[in-house]
C-alpha cells in the first residue's frame, strides 16, 4: 500500500491525482476506468479542501491499494469536522434543467461509478474509502 | 484547460480543451458569465476536452438554464468518455447534444 500526506488544500489536487494516477499506471486501465477515478478522487479531495478544516489549514492522507483480484481501494483520511459526505440527498437526474439544483453531483457521481464507497467516524479522524474493480492485466 | 471564442452576433462557441475540473472551472465559468446575457445561440465543443468534473457540469447547467430563457444551446463533439458521465449524471436529458 502507497500513502500520501499532503496538505488539504485545493491546489494540491493535481498532485493528489498524479499520486493515484501513478500507483494504476501499471495496470493499463480502459480511460473510462482512468477518468471515473480521477473523478472520485477530485470529487473526494476538493470535498476535504473545502470543507473538513476550513477556515483552518489541516492534513489529508491518501492511500492506495491494488489488491490481487485485481481491485484498487483508495482511502481518504482527515482529521477535521466530522462530516459523511454520502448521507447527501442523492440528485433527482429525471428533473429538467430548470428544476435541477446547481451542485450536489460530485459525491453522487462518485457512488454511481464506484463499486463501494464507505464512511466511518473513527478516533477523530474522517475515514472514506472508494473501492473499484479493475480488468486483469492482459500479457 | 484551454478555451477558444468563437463570437458572431449574439451567438458564441466555445472550443474547450484539456481538463474541466475544480481549478480550471472558474476560468470557463467567468467566460460563460461574461457572454451569457446578450447570447441567443451557445456552443460548447468539446471534442478536445479530456475530462469534466461535477465543477465543469455545473456550468453546463447554468449556461442551459438561462439558455432556455432565451435562446438555444448545444454541446458537440462528445467523446463516448463524456457522454458516459452526462449519462450518469442524468444531464443527457438536459442537454442539446449533437
Amino acid at each position: 500500500m502507497e500513502k500520501l500526506t499532503i496538505k488539504a488544500k485545493l491546489e494540491n489536487l493535481n498532485n493528489v491525482t498524479e499520486f493515484v494516477d501513478s500507483q494504476l499506471e501499471q495496470m493499463e486501465l480502459p480511460m473510462k476506468t482512468q477518468m471515473q477515478i480521477d473523478l472520485a478522487v477530485e470529487e473526494i479531495f476538493v470535498n476535504i479542501a473545502h470543507y473538513a478544516y476550513s477556515p483552518e489549514d489541516g492534513m489529508a492522507i491518501i492511500e492506495v491499494e491494488l489488491t490481487e483480484d485485481p481491485r484498487v481501494v483508495i482511502t481518504f483520511i482527515d482529521s477535521g469536522k466530522p462530516f459523511n459526505p454520502l448521507a447527501n440527498e442523492d440528485p433527482d437526474i429525471t428533473q429538467t434543467a430548470d428544476e435541477r439544483k446547481i451542485g450536489g453531483l460530485g459525491i453522487f457521481m462518485v457512488k454511481k461509478s464506484m463499486d463501494k464507497v464507505s464512511y466511518e467516524y473513527k478516533d477523530g479522524h474522517n475515514v472514506l474509502t472508494i473501492e473499484k474493480k479493475l480488468e486483469a492485466i492482459t500479457e | 484547460m484551454e478555451i477558444t471564442q468563437e463570437k458572431n452576433g449574439s451567438s458564441l462557441i466555445l472550443h474547450i480543451s484539456g481538463r474541466i475540473d475544480t481549478k480550471t472551472a472558474p476560468e470557463l465559468e467567468a467566460v460563460v458569465r461574461a457572454a451569457l446575457a446578450e447570447l441567443t445561440e451557445l456552443v460548447f465543443d468539446l471534442g478536445e476536452t479530456a475530462y469534466i468534473s461535477s465543477a465543469g457540469l455545473r456550468i453546463l447547467l447554468l449556461a442551459q438554464k438561462q439558455m432556455n430563457r432565451q435562446g438555444t444551446m448545444k454541446v458537440i463533439n462528445v467523446s463516448q468518455e463524456l457522454m458516459d458521465i452526462f449519462e450518469v449524471t442524468g444531464f443527457l436529458n438536459i442537454l442539446t447534444i449533437a
